[in-house]
């Protein structure tokens, strides 16, 4: 398997060393070189070239935009070319990541890797076998009909010692092709190596200590550097007292306006003048106070309104019906929660920059960079290296322009590796959502209107969010907010006669935002399955029951019956009444169609709740997960696991904690996540539809958790809970009333 | 100049006796298993065995190691012959990012030493339960360490 793993870093870092050799670097980096003169390796999305090069000793290369952050993509790409150019896996090396050599295809968000990045890769790879089967029907003098491929060798089906391979119809030449749409995929009953679950290349080393993260990269003669961000969000610089780390060997102090920093020859030097450096800053109380919050939220003027859905008069409706319900639910603001700190390193010289980070979006990256440095975008050059899983937007970026700025003021390469008081309490926040739902049901429960509005922060989705090192160092950037797509699945996966949801923009928002896994889509379907089973509740009736009379997506069934029958569902109005001791158990369910256009997910939370502390506990995780073809399920397996034990950690336990000035939950003390004791089992059944589209499997599920835990803690105690994270105190306070 | 043992191998290292065992490792041996997670002892990234005990060496100054063997994440295996633990951490594929793993596995390298006979799934809850994981891959750790313990002939 290790040899699969075989990357551009390979290349850079040769054997037994990784230093990167600085004659080796630049010239390699720019041997594709898309943004210098030259010969140029294609990168435009619309050629095959740009996807693949086919080798005269019989690998092939595939470079992709798209980065595995840790979710396996990895191998689930190399499969799906694979598959599609008939070579063997163990042939494919993958290149991902680089600026200068992959085409640009979005940054790895929104689960679109495989359902958008592998969907191109695949047809780049069709396009190919395509016209290297024309040349071998050429060269064979036999009609494309009659021949058949084989690990990289086209020969006629009758004959099949009549052959020709790939390594002599194309050995290390262009294709010269644009990618045909039409290219015929094969029939996935012939698939061998689509949908079988092959291990990782990346796990022997990680596992053993030889995978090269970026944080374990370095560069001859770089400095180390650290970052001194101001003591309140908007406070700026009064002085600094360089003397002050007169002592700490080979430290000094690199300044732009607020943009404060220390570099030194030795890491631990940097980290101890960082600690030591005494600055003065102003001050700055900006923030709203944390108690008043959704006060704030409301508070907030409204750019404008999106109207996700309108069919019908929700409003007469309900004002008519013959049973009313409204209900608040409110989503605090959440931390990435990296488990390392963002890192990178930049190397700026003669108005280029040659960069090294983990980016979930180095293209993207790239024109960040330049703002920062006052350059061209074709005059930085990212390459990926992974960095610890970063489910969204998390600090990379940003560390990324602190490397690139730093690099500029010294003249020297500079790593810049964050501390974990600078990830949890500078990187972008999921921004807090607030979510109104207010429904009529007629005298026999049955749901007559339905209307929702939901607070967030409006949405430049083109542009990325102000970057810390352009905001200190006082150079121009757009002063943009993009909290991700979060206004999808408010439109809830049930066709209402008589529905509307709004989204109201907010023009500003506390923290500056971006997108966490699931933005938007998590909190908008926790408030729908929550505010569903409250009407079930309302109507005496079972939660999947009552589903079910209004789900009509013969997809959407299947799945929901199918986690209801893994869990073993006991059908019955919730709450159970049964229980009097101090522990009380309950199930609840949730459901939710991908952004009402793509992967089927439905789950059922098991809880115990304890009475006397508030403690909730999720104890089991049933899943049913339709997304279509599957490419890897083990792939598919360890994203869900990874989705519903991280949301449960969200949902249980957290929240970003602040004062009027700055982030206070800067450690995992202060900002505490789901522990070993805490996590629950996860089951799951994966339902496999090989001749639909491949669609996305890493953000989907973690839309269940928060709903089916809400569901059922109101299922165990008869308390609904509607302000995420479901706290001890939330559930004590609710038995109480 | 500090004297360290480190995977079998004696070192001269020039630093400030102050420095935390991790940055030695990673910075002048050039040994990059244990990582930098919090530099507070919170999350368990940077663990390293010293004379069979997982210690985080985050916060380890490397004056107090003295003549104490220390054994990073690189001297239990390689990706060629890896250890009975990392062997079974691959096996159930148990890693997604893998910047926690290097934790998961010292510590479990130094719970399962510690014992005699295979782990309950509590006790290996309880044993890792201040090593954190962001990527949600516990399910699959705690398989990997059961699988390890039976990997190490460690009955029931």
């Amino acid at each position: 398997m290790a040899t699969l793993e075989t990357t551009r870093r390979d290349f850079l870092l040769g054997t037994g060393t990784l230093v990167v050799s600085f004659s080796l670097a630049p010239s390699l980096a720019f041997t594709a070189g898309a943004q210098t003169a030259g010969t140029t390796k294609r990168v435009a999305l619309d050629q095959v070239d740009s996807f693949l090069a086919l080798h005269k000793d019989g690998t092939v290369t595939m470079y992709t935009g798209k980065v595995d952050l840790g979710t396996g993509t990895r191998i689930s790409l190399r499969q799906m070319v694979a598959e599609e150019l008939d070579v063997a896996l163990d042939k494919i090396k993958l290149v991902e990541g680089d600026t200068a050599l992959t085409p640009d295809q979005g940054p790895t968000w929104g689960s679109l890797s495989i359902q958008i990045g592998g969907v191109q890769l695949r047809q780049a790879a069709a396009t190919a076998r395509q016209a290297l089967v024309q040349m071998a029907a050429q060269k064979l003098g036999m009609p494309s009909a009659d021949l058949t491929v084989n690990d990289g060798v086209i020969f006629v089906r009758a004959e099949p010692q009549r052959r020709v391979s790939y390594i002599e119809l194309i050995g290390d030449r262009e294709f010269n092709l644009t990618v045909d749409k039409d290219a015929p995929l094969k029939n996935p009953k012939e698939h061998t190596i689509v949908g079988q679950p092959i291990p990782r290349p990346d796990i022997p080393g990680k596992v053993t200590g030889t995978h090269t993260y970026m944080q374990d990269f370095r560069v001859p003669g770089m400095l180390h550097a650290r970052v001194i961000r101001p003591r309140a969000i908007g406070a700026t610089l009064v002085a600094v007292d360089e003397a002050s780390i007169k002592g700490i060997k080979g430290a000094r102090v690199v300044r732009q306006q607020d943009f404060l920093a220390v570099v030194a020859e030795s890491e631990w030097a940097a980290v101890k003048a960082a600690k030591t450096l005494r600055a003065t800053w102003t001050k700055w109380e900006g923030l709203p106070e944390p108690a008043k919050l959704w006060e704030h939220v409301r508070a907030t003027k409204v750019a404008k309104d999106d109207v996700a859905v309108e069919r019908g008069d929700p409003k007469a409706a309900i004002a008519s019906a013959a049973r009313k319900l409204k209900a608040t639910y409110d989503f605090a603001i959440h931390t990435h929660g990296s488990m390392g700190p963002a890192c990178a390193v930049a190397d700026v010289k003669r108005g280029k920059a040659e960069i090294w980070s983990p980016s979930q979006a180095p293209h993207w990256l790239r024109k960040e960079v330049a703002v920062v440095l006052q350059i061209d975008p074709m005059d930085v050059h990212i390459q990926y290296l992974d960095g610890a899983g970063c489910y969204g937007r998390n600090g990379h970026e940003d560390a990324t322009c602190d490397a690139a700025l730093l690099s500029k003021l010294t003249s020297t390469p500079v790593r810049v590796q964050w501390m974990r008081e600078d990830e949890h309490g500078w990187d972008p926040k999921g921004p807090p959502t607030l979510i109104e739902i207010s429904a009529g049901l007629d005298t026999q429960g049955n749901i007559v209107g339905w209307d929702a509005e939901l607070w967030v922060p409006k949405a430049d989705i083109t542009e990325w969010p102000r970057t810390l090192a352009a905001t200190h160092a006082g150079i121009p950037q757009k002063e943009a907010l993009n909290p991700g797509n979060v206004h999808r699945n408010l439109d809830p996966s049930y066709p209402f006669a008589h529905q509307k949801a709004v989204a109201h923009r907010l023009d500003s928002t506390p923290f500056r935002p971006s997108w966490i896994r699931t933005p938007g889509r998590m909190q908008n379907t926790y408030a729908n399955e929550v505010f569903i089973d409250e009407c079930a509740a309302a109507a005496g009736a079972d939660p999947v029951e009552y589903r079910l009379r209004y789900l009509t997506d013969p997809r959407g069934i299947v799945v929901l019956r199918a986690a209801v029958s893994m869990a073993k569902w006991d059908a019955r109005p919730s709450p159970r009444r049964d229980q009097s001791g101090t522990i009380a158990r309950g199930r609840g369910v949730a459901y939710v169609k991908y952004e009402n256009a793509r992967t089927y997910v439905a789950g059922v939370a098991e809880v115990e709740v304890n009475r006397q502390t508030g403690a909730v506990r999720c104890t089991r995780f049933y899943v049913a997960h339709d997304c279509g073809q599957i490419i890897n399920p083990d792939g598919v397996r360890a994203q869900i696991e990874g989705q519903i034990i991280q949301t449960v950690s969200r949902t249980l336990k957290e929240e970003l904690k602040w004062n009027r000035s700055r982030v206070t939950s800067v450690d995992w003390a202060s900002y505490p996540i789901l522990r070993f004791p805490e996590v629950p089992e996860v089951h799951m059944e994966l339902i496999n539809r090989p001749t639909e589209p491949p669609w996305g499997v890493g953000e989907p599920a973690a839309c269940l958790p928060p709903p089916a835990i809400s569901n059922a803690v109101f299922d165990a105690i008869g308390v609904r809970l509607r302000s995420v994270p479901f706290t001890p105190i939330k559930v004590q306070a609710g038995l109480k009333a | 100049m500090v004297t360290l043992t480190v995977n079998g191998k004696s070192y001269q290292v020039d630093v400030e006796p102050d420095t935390p065992l991790l940055y030695v490792l990673r910075d002048n041996l050039g040994l990059h298993g244990p990582k930098f997670g919090c530099g507070l002892a919170q999350c368990g990234a940077c663990t390293v065995l010293i004379e069979s005990k997982a210690v985080r060496s985050c916060s380890f100054a490397v004056s107090k190691v003295g003549p104490g063997k220390v054994v990073t994440l690189e001297g239990l295996g390689t990706p060629q012959k890896p250890s009975p633990v990392q062997q079974a951490f691959i096996d159930e594929q148990a890693a997604q990012c893998g910047y926690c793993i290097n934790g998961m596995v010292m510590q479990t390298t130094a719970f399962l030493a510690s014992r005699q006979g295979s782990p309950s799934e509590r006790e290996i809850r309880q044993a890792l339960q201040n090593n954190l994981c962001r990527c949600g891959t516990h399910q699959r750790i705690i398989a990997a360490v059961k699988r390890a313990a039976a990997l190490m002939g460690k009955g029931a």
